[in-house]
């Protein structure tokens, strides 16, 4: 076997396991999080601290049937939870663990993970049409327009990062902050980009595509099983690539104090970040209501776009006097 | 008349909706009777203009258990317990108004003990009332911890309830003549430590929710009832004084000892959601009030009168309201003698407050209707009773 296929098979191999041990911890961590925000002690059966239940959990989903919905189209209803999770998985291909921990290196890693988890609302479109119900399409309607609102006011905050380090790669970002992590000379680019996160991930308050107390379910009502957690791994997915593109770009990635674990420093100072601003994420979830769709929409057209872009003008002019 | 067909086959009439061209692309959207939302089986049938609301209308019915009928069949005695089944969120005011009418009919003395009893009791009961509204209506803005932080609340009163009336939900606690069981010093002190620690949870209520902007947004302005459409509608409860009218029997027609306590009617100025539900906070925080006076002055003495034992009801009717957790209840009864009532009709205060929901929906949209009929407080069982 030529050494570059076995390569590649190990990564595939890594980059799904991670994917999948991601979603356990996180589902662990929202229920946990969450339950003690509630002020409840959340998930204790399973394992101490219930620290099992996501595994069971996962076996129960598995063993579950997918029911096809009458009047649905069987083929792009089957087809829709692949499509959302295998565009999850591939950004985690070129994110930057480590020094060393990286499976490709590109130069434009960057816009590759954008271009990756934009895909996610062709399945959110396809998983809504697909379903036959009239709460799904509500959903899809609601997904679609508010993803491709939200990706203008997260790229424009990114590109005011890249004109300062004036590369798309990923470890490029990451040695250019040196000195310091570029939230302290972006912190509007940082703020702008997280909340864009939230809505681009569709986590509360921006949770339209699945507000429970309208939509029932929002676009995956109808689905059941491993139907259902596909789009469940590609959420919690979705969500680590977003913090950890917020990890590289502004907290300096696997940048941090030396501890004494030699290369694995740089993974352990990663992960903190990247669970740290998850855990925020959740936090947030939790903790407020959630906002009115046209006022969702008037958010991000009216306050995040304009003050993105004068962010932009402003780092540009910067740049160029420096 | 246009007609809908529905999943089971039945068809109901709709009315027309307004200046809509045939060529438009509405469609029929079907909310409950399973939806997160609508808190119980109502269901809500939407016609929509893609997300704005043209047209909604509720269809009831699904929970309908024959109450009123049922009393035509029952000794009066033996409908005790149905009183406590009809609004499960609040059943000791229905048990007040119940009793309070054979008391009025039969002209039966109740002892002083009995009705602070009562009184207390039923305002414990509308303070858990309005934590389940609460809970409930932010659950349906999205906001799924303070359902948890009242439910913990909520808690503290049943636990108090129950020890006292031998049940957490359906009470069936008041009798002809007084109360089945004396309260006692644990009582009170339970009580007087919990309208402590409630006056506190007040604060964190309002740190958590009333001035966080996303809620302000989502309720301000949002459903308005004017207080003319209001009595349109016969609304009452804390939706009509929400909309800036000073109604409540406890002070309009008082019963029971009301009359002997110092509390205020909040009203709203708008009549919009955020007005209705800054109503029921401060209803919560009178009710603390009048428990307090209630406890300060209760008297000793017995706590069920004398009643004779086989009760025979006067030919003729009567009718008697209370104000219930949601508006005014009212329990008309027409007796042709004996012991079974010819004729008993409730009217319960849910039906009238949801009848405003095919007005004030229209043009909404769902995510504000949804907001809207969380902030009128419906319990379902009680409409179709």
């Amino acid at each position: 076997m030529p050494p570059e296929l076995l390569r590649m098979i190990i990564t595939a191999v890594l980059v799904v396991a991670f994917v999948f041990l991601n979603a356990m911890i996180l589902g662990y961590m929202e229920r946990k999080v969450s339950a003690h925000i509630q002020r409840r002690p959340g998930l204790m059966e399973v394992g101490p601290h219930g620290v099992l239940q996501l595994i069971v959990d996962g076996l129960k989903l598995i063993g579950k049937q997918l029911v096809v919905p009458e009047g649905a189209s069987p083929f792009l209803f089957r087809l829709a939870p692949l499509l959302s999770f295998v565009p999850c998985v591939l950004p985690f291909v070129v994110i930057p663990f480590s020094r060393k921990l990286q499976a490709v290196s590109m130069d434009v890693s960057l816009i590759y993970i954008l271009a990756m988890t934009s895909i996610n609302v062709i399945a959110i479109l396809v998983a809504g049409w697909a379903s036959n119900n009239k709460y799904s399409l509500f959903g899809t309607f609601r997904s679609v327009a508010q993803a491709v609102s939200y990706e203008i006011p997260m790229l424009l905050s990114l590109l005011s990062v890249i004109l300062i380090t004036s590369t798309f790669s990923l470890k490029g970002i990451i040695e250019a902050q040196k000195y310091y992590w570029f939230i302290l000379i972006q912190p509007v680019a940082f703020i702008i980009y997280f909340i864009s996160g939230l809505a681009e991930t569709n986590r509360a308050p921006f949770d339209m595509p699945e507000a429970e107390s309208e939509l029932t379910a929002g676009f995956h009502t109808e689905y059941s099983g491993m139907g259902f957690s596909f789009f469940f791994l590609a959420e919690y997915a979705n969500m680590f690539t977003v913090c950890s593109i917020a990890t590289i770009l502004f907290l300096g990635g696997w940048k941090g104090i030396p501890l004494p674990l030699g290369d694995y420093t740089g993974i352990v100072w990663f992960l903190l970040k990247v669970y740290g601003l998850l855990f925020v994420m959740i936090w947030v979830r939790w903790t407020y209501p959630r906002v009115r769709f046209d006022q969702l929409m008037t958010f991000c057209w009216k306050y995040l776009i304009p003050f993105s872009l004068a962010n932009l003008l402003i780092t540009a002019v910067v740049v160029k006097i420096i | 008349m246009e007609t809908a067909t529905v999943t089971n086959g039945a068809s109901i009439e709709l009315e027309p909706a307004v200046d809509i061209p045939s060529s438009c692309n509405h469609y029929y959207l079907n909310m409950g009777p399973q939806h997160p939302s609508t808190h119980g089986v109502l269901r809500v049938l939407l016609e929509m203009d893609g997300e704005y609301v043209v047209e909604a209308q509720p269809v009831l019915g699904y929970g309908h258990r024959m109450h009123e009928k049922m009393a035509e069949h029952k000794t009066w005695m033996a409908f005790m317990p149905n009183t406590g089944r009809m609004d499960y969120a609040a059943a000791l005011p229905y048990n007040h108004g119940y009793v309070s009418l054979f008391e009025r009919l039969c002209g039966i003395e109740v002892p002083a003990r009995a009705e602070y009893i009562r009184v207390i009791t039923s305002e414990l009961n509308r303070i858990v009332s309005h934590h389940l509204w609460l809970g409930a209506f932010l659950l349906d803005l999205g906001a799924f911890t303070p359902i948890l932080y009242t439910f913990d609340d909520r808690e503290q009163v049943l636990d108090i309830l129950e020890d006292v009336t031998g049940s957490r939900l359906t009470y069936c606690y008041y009798r002809v003549g007084g109360v089945c069981k004396d309260i006692d010093d644990k009582f009170v002190e339970r009580t007087r430590a919990f309208i402590k620690r409630q006056r506190e949870r007040f604060k964190v209520y309002n740190e958590l929710v009333t001035g966080n902007i996303i809620f302000l947004k989502r309720v301000e302005g949002v459903g308005i009832i004017t207080p003319e459409m209001a009595r349109r509608y016969g609304v009452t409860g804390p939706v009509l004084r929400g909309s800036g009218i000073a109604y409540d029997i406890r002070k309009a027609e008082p019963y029971s000892v009301y009359d002997k306590f110092d509390f205020e009617i909040p009203v709203g100025k708008t009549g919009d959601s955020l007005d209705r539900y800054l109503v029921r906070l401060e209803e919560m925080e009178q009710s603390l009030r009048i428990i307090e006076q209630a406890l300060d002055q209760l008297p000793e003495g017995p706590y069920l009168g004398k009643v004779p034992k086989k009760l025979k009801l006067p030919t003729g009717d009567s009718s008697f309201a209370v104000e219930a957790a949601r508006g005014e209840l009212t329990y008309y009864l027409v007796s042709g003698g004996g012991d079974i009532p010819y004729r008993l009709k409730i009217r319960v205060p849910s039906y009238s407050n949801l009848s405003v929901l095919p007005e004030l929906g229209k043009g909404l949209l769902i995510a504000d209707l949804v907001a809207a009929m969380g902030s009128l407080d419906l319990v379902i069982p009680e409409i179709d009773r």
